[in-house]
């Protein structure tokens, strides 16, 4: 990682700062440690015990391939919905005065409290074919959600879209409101504003924001499995595969697990080196 | 290997702290027998599908026994067989079917041969009332109908197959839950026109659903076997809530849930 400092943007225009010669505090380096640890032990713990020697025969299994896929495709697609609906909403709360706005934060955040199975419950009884929208969804059109690959989508959706909200929110808050005000001096309205200043001053945010989405929706299990239901093919993602490997084969549901982790964070990696590190 | 030992050693220093104390607190010999020298708490890991009959049973045997404190993990089967076998700390293992319970007994966590103390019995679960008139598991295949089915995984659904291929019906579900509860509310929510679950559930949640008997169920009965665990933290509490289980008491229970005899 010490690559990183040498490529540092502007690093051969500015002096060299002194950096390893300021002492680390030790209250912060050793917190920082056990934090480190933490997150990282159980994953070590994981990888232990993988039979790597099945890994390939499991990749080459068609119906984990089509759970990987449904996976991917669904959270994708859950990150996009939520970019459309989130970005706007948190532009809203960070920066229009209206009554209730606190509430509205608070409200946004129920997601995250709320355990994704009741979520689940909460998606059907709106939703389902008894729910307050869903049973004229039946009656009108004869659609209905539960059970669909749509359906997913909405389950993790429903639990993704508060962190991209409150990552954006949060960027929104932080930018600098003076170039919106100097935009809107000279001339600009309020989406010309939003599209031209706001929008471009907050990527990192709503980037960061979408990367915190897709990895909780691709990890989403409770929601989903009660709001869709699980079928192969149809509503079965990799969570779903890896808690019903579990009920028979603890090697197999940790190979599914790492599939998962490797394709995940392959993603990822890629993504920051092309989005985040290119400017 | 290493975090095994440890867990081992962890689990006797445990086991000897207890049957300390216990020594020291009645200053007797722990006797199975009932009402003498159980006390503390009895850890049990019991199928989902014992909710409401081990719940009663539990404060029975609390009465019965003063001085105890009976702790319950209701889970899928295989969920909690996967828990003990990974060290979890548990007295009293009862699962919904032999396989599960062999997983248990193969890792050598079990004391003992397990007991089958009663046996379940797959229904169709439909709505209250029945509004699509489902009289026959033939009924579940008619492509109109959405049914619900326990996962292969987990033992209702190893159940339904099993019912399902003796008859020779073809069913597509809608879905395959991860247990026998889940499956249920599917059908409580009217999501589902149907589903395959235990007697026992359908009797549970008798304000909700109907159980319809079918013929075919009888060649897929769930037995249900018990065991003391190995590393039970509190031995003579396990083999007491064993014991219990055979009174009358618990029977009736037990048969009032919808269970059937072994």
């Amino acid at each position: 990682m010490a690559v990183d400092e040498i490529h540092h943007p502007g690093a051969a225009a500015t002096p060299p700062r002194r950096r390893g010669q300021r002492r680390i505090p030790v209250f912060l380096i050793v917190p920082a440690g056990l934090g480190l640890a933490f997150l990282v032990l159980p994953l070590l713990a994981l990888l232990l015990r993988t039979p790597w020697r099945e890994l390939p025969q499991h990749l080459a299994e068609p119906a984990i391939l089509e759970a990987l896929r449904l996976s991917l495709l669904t959270a994708s697609v859950a990150t996009i919905f939520c970019i459309l609906l989130g970005v706007p909403l948190a532009w809203l709360l960070a920066r229009v005065e209206f009554p209730g706005r606190r509430l509205a934060r608070a409200l946004i955040t129920v997601p995250l409290v709320l355990p994704p199975v009741v979520g689940g419950v909460a998606l059907l009884l709106l939703f389902g074919r008894r729910g307050l929208i869903g049973s004229w969804l039946d009656e009108t059109f004869g659609f209905t959600l539960p059970f669909t690959t749509a359906g997913v989508v909405v389950a993790e959706a429903f639990v993704a879209m508060p962190f991209l909200v409150i990552a954006v929110e949060g960027a929104l808050r932080g930018a600098d409101t003076r170039y919106e005000e100097a935009a809107a001096t000279l001339g600009a309205g309020r989406w010309t504003t939003f599209r031209r200043v706001t929008l471009p001053l907050v990527a990192p945010g709503i980037a960061a924001g979408a990367v915190l989405c897709w990895a909780r929706a691709l990890g989403e299990f409770g929601a989903t499995i009660t709001f869709a239901g699980n079928f192969p093919g149809r509503t079965q993602t990799m969570p779903l595969a890896v808690y019903l490997a579990l009920e028979t084969d603890l090697e197999a549901a940790i190979v599914l697990s790492l599939i998962l982790l490797v394709v995940s964070v392959t993603i990822l990696v890629s993504l920051r080196d092309r989005w985040i590190s290119s400017p | 290997m290493g975090s095994r030992g440890i867990r081992t050693a962890l689990a006797g220093l445990a086991l000897a702290a207890a049957m300390a104390a216990t020594a020291c607190g009645s200053g007797q010999t722990p006797a199975p027998a009932a009402g003498g020298g159980v006390s503390g708490d009895v850890t049990v890991f019991a199928a989902a599908s014992l909710t409401e009959a081990f719940t009663k049973i539990g404060k029975d045997f609390e009465a019965a026994h003063p001085g105890t404190k009976v702790t319950f993990n209701f889970a899928g089967s295989s969920a909690l067989a996967t828990q003990i076998t990974q060290g979890a700390p548990a007295d009293v293992f009862a699962a919904a079917s032999p396989a599960t319970m062999k997983t248990v007994v193969d890792a050598g966590d079990a004391t003992g041969v397990p007991v089958v103390f009663v046996k379940n019995q797959l229904v169709i679960a439909v709505p209250k009332g029945n509004p699509k008139g489902i009289t026959t598991l033939e009924n579940l295949s008619k492509p109109d109908l959405k049914v619900a089915l326990c996962a292969e995984q987990v033992p209702c659904g190893a159940a339904a197959k099993k019912a399902l291929d003796s008859a020779g019906v073809k069913l597509t579900p809608v879905t395959f839950e991860q247990d026998v509860k889940a499956a249920l509310s599917k059908v409580k929510l009217g999501e589902v026109d149907a589903a395959l679950v235990y007697r026992t559930d359908a009797k549970a949640a008798a304000a909700d659903v109907d159980g319809v008997e079918f013929p075919e169920s009888a060649g897929a009965i769930n037995d249900y076997p018990v065991v003391a665990l190995k590393d039970a933290p509190n031995k003579t509490g396990a083999e007491a809530f064993l014991a219990y289980l055979q009174s009358a008491p618990a029977k009736a229970v037990l048969t009032a849930a919808g269970f059937q005899a072994p």
